[in-house]
């Protein structure tokens, strides 16, 4: 398996792309949208940047399997993270017993 | 017993090929992966301050959005700007070494640098507003402990004082700003160690070293610089434009 060169027009396509988003992540920001939407955009917006960064400039897209599981891996944990600290923290004020 | 020794060069194809692989493709798939593998840890070691900025986020929303409106929105969206082009002369100086290109390498490489110097300066002009502001969390700077000047209904409006939106205090602003400086500054540090690297690449290019065949050193700081650009990514809508809307909405 030879390794795959991206091309500059990739590249140049995922510059402009990252360039675009800044510029909208900036825009919404100042925009008020209802309940808790103006974090729910920022952070797609940066997700879906960021999925960019690593397909293209890192080359995941194409690099082996084990690549991508160390990546997922990496979500994998992220959300663990995630998940159990917020089921405490969300969770505290559900019960009315002192602590 | 007579044996025939063949050269090295004959034997593992290539000057930079270590004993213990096979060839330059398995050597390269697994420096690739090792740097993954060191990223993951990043990811976490990251994961864990986004976690503690969601946690006190969530507690304090209305300090956290007064705290984050005295940032300066255009500095930040400038060095995302410098960060996301410097990530493209980085992917630039990769693939100009896979096809054996040296001159436009070490130009890639001399931007990157530039570019990655540039994020810091504009970090330290920042930086030193906080200070004159005197938002330097606690006592770090002895002398010039954490207290910022209250912006007060009907005074004329000083951009140097703190906006407090209803239900903030400016002991919650202070917590947003120790998650602030120790985001940002464990984020510059890598920077700094980005442009150490970079520099190191950069001696051995001009040198000569690296060619479609070795460009493994190239490749894995890429990775590295990109991680720290996309830590970014986050760090800047999530500190600088997440109070925006109750400003101008």
């Amino acid at each position: 398996m030879s390794e795959h060169i991206v091309s500059v027009r990739v590249y140049v396509t995922i510059f402009l792309v990252l360039l675009v988003g800044t510029a909208l992540t900036v825009i919404a920001a100042f925009y008020d949208f209802p309940w808790q939407l103006n974090t729910i955009v920022a952070l797609t917006i940066a997700t879906v940047k960021a999925t960019f960064v690593v397909l293209y400039f890192m080359h995941v897209r194409y690099s082996s399997r084990l690549v991508w599981v160390i990546v997922a891996s990496a979500l994998f944990w992220m959300g663990i993270l995630f998940a159990l600290t917020f089921s405490d923290y969300w969770t505290r004020n559900w019960l009315s017993v002192g602590y | 017993m007579i044996e025939t020794h063949a050269t090295t060069e004959e034997v593992h194809g290539h000057r930079a090929l270590q004993h213990h692989f096979e060839n330059m493709e398995q050597q390269r798939e697994a420096g690739t992966l090792g740097m993954w593998v060191f990223l993951v840890t990043e990811i976490m070691f990251f994961g864990g301050m986004f976690l503690a900025y969601a946690i006190y986020r969530s507690a304090y929303p209305a300090a956290f959005a007064s705290a984050s409106n005295h940032l300066d929105i255009t500095l930040g969206a400038v060095n995302t700007g410098v960060l996301i082009l410097s990530s493209f002369t980085m992917a630039m100086a990769v693939y100009f070494t896979q096809v054996g290109k040296r001159r436009p390498q070490i130009l890639c490489l001399v931007l990157t640098l530039l570019l990655g110097l540039t994020f810091l300066g504009i970090k330290a002009v920042e930086y030193h507003d906080k200070y004159t502001d005197h938002l330097i969390p606690g006592n770090l700077i002895p002398g010039n402990s954490f207290g910022p000047a209250v912006q007060e209904e009907g005074q004329p409006v000083d951009h140097h004082k703190l906006h407090l939106l209803p239900g903030a205090t400016v002991k919650q602003v202070e917590m947003f700003y120790w998650i602030y400086f120790a985001m940002t500054g464990m984020h510059a540090l890598h920077m700094i160690i980005g442009a150490g690297l970079l520099a190191f690449l950069l001696f051995f290019s001009i040198r000569g070293r690296y060619d479609p065949e070795y460009h493994s050193p190239v490749e894995v700081v890429g990775l590295y610089w990109h991680f720290v650009d996309i830590v970014w990514i986050f760090l800047f809508p999530l500190l600088y434009l997440l109070g925006r809307h109750f400003e101008h909405g």
